[in-house]
C-alpha cells in the first residue's frame, strides 16, 4: 500500500495500477453521484450535503438555495482534482502541491462518507472485525472488496494528512 | 468519529476569550459527530477554517467526539450559515442554531 511523504514543498506518493484504478473508480463515483444521480432522498448525498437546520425545512431549504450550488462544483473539482493527479492507466507517481493535496484530503474524505453510508459504518464499528466477518461468509462478495477500499482510503487520506502537518 | 491514531491528549480546559459583542452571539455553528471522519482530520479542519490554535482545535474535536457535538463558532446568522457551508465543503457534519 502506498502513502503520501513530503518532498520538498511537495505531497508525493507511488501508487500500484490496482490502486490506481481504486481511485479513479472511487472519485469518479463521487462525481456521478454529484451530477447525475443528485437526489436528496439519497442517504449519501444527505450526508454530503446536511441539513443546515434539522428542525427547520424551510430555513434548510433557504440555506440550500444560497450555499448548495457552489458546495456542490467544490465537491466536483476536488474529486476532479484527484483523477486529474492520477497517471493514466498504469500505476506510478503522483504528486502534488498544498492545493492539491487539500483538495485531495477534502475527495478522499468525501469518497470515505459516502462508503461510510452505504457500508453502514457506525460509532463502534471495527472495521478488521467487520472484515473478517464478510470474508467469512464470503470471500468473493463486493462487501469485501468495499470494505478493503474504506480502509485503504482511510489509511491514504490519514498518511497525506501526517504529510501535511508534519 | 475514526479512531485512526487518535491523538492522546487529556482534554484541556481553556476559557472562551472569544470577543464576540454580545449583539452578535445569536447564533451558532454546531459540529455533531460522525464515525467516519478521522480526528486528526476534524482537528485540522478546525485549525485551517478558523484559524484556532493546536490546543483549541483539538478540544473542540474531543467534545465532538465524547459529546456527540460541540459549538465551532458564534455570532451573526449570515455568518454562520458561512462556516457552516465551508465546514461541510471539507465533509463535517456541521448545523446552525440559536445560541
Amino acid at each position: 500500500m502506498s502513502m503520501f511523504r513530503r518532498q520538498g514543498g511537495r505531497y508525493v506518493a507511488t501508487f500500484a495500477v490496482d490502486e490506481v484504478r481504486v481511485l479513479r473508480k472511487v472519485a469518479s463515483e463521487v462525481v456521478g453521484l454529484l451530477t447525475d444521480g443528485f437526489d436528496h432522498t439519497d442517504p449519501v448525498v444527505g450526508r454530503l450535503f446536511p441539513d443546515a437546520y434539522p428542525d427547520d425545512p424551510a430555513g434548510t431549504a433557504e440555506f440550500r438555495r444560497y450555499t448548495e450550488g457552489d458546495l456542490k462544483t467544490a465537491k466536483i473539482d476536488q474529486a476532479g482534482a484527484v483523477l486529474a493527479a492520477l497517471p493514466d492507466s498504469a500505476g506510478g507517481e503522483v504528486r502534488l502541491d498544498a492545493e492539491a493535496a487539500e483538495a485531495w484530503l477534502r475527495a478522499l474524505n468525501d469518497a470515505r462518507l459516502a462508503m461510510g453510508v452505504r457500508l453502514e459504518i457506525k460509532d463502534g464499528t471495527d472495521l478488521g472485525e467487520e472484515l473478517d466477518d464478510a470474508v467469512a461468509e464470503d470471500p468473493t462478495s463486493s462487501r469485501v472488496f468495499q470494505l478493503s477500499v474504506y480502509a485503504y482510503l482511510g489509511y491514504l487520506q490519514e498518511s497525506l494528512l501526517n504529510a501535511l502537518i508534519d | 468519529m475514526g479512531g485512526m491514531a487518535a491523538p492522546q491528549v487529556a482534554p484541556v480546559e481553556t476559557p472562551d476569550t472569544d470577543e464576540v459583542p454580545v449583539a452578535d452571539r445569536q447564533w451558532v455553528t454546531i459540529v455533531w459527530d460522525d464515525p467516519v471522519n478521522l480526528m486528526t482530520y476534524v482537528t485540522w479542519v478546525f485549525q485551517k477554517l478558523f484559524g484556532y490554535s493546536r490546543e483549541k482545535a483539538e478540544k473542540l474535536m474531543l467534545d465532538v467526539h465524547h459529546k456527540g457535538r460541540a459549538v465551532v463558532s458564534s455570532g451573526a446568522r449570515e455568518r454562520m450559515e458561512h462556516d457552516a457551508s465551508q465546514l461541510h465543503a471539507y465533509g463535517l457534519w456541521a448545523t446552525v442554531d440559536r445560541s
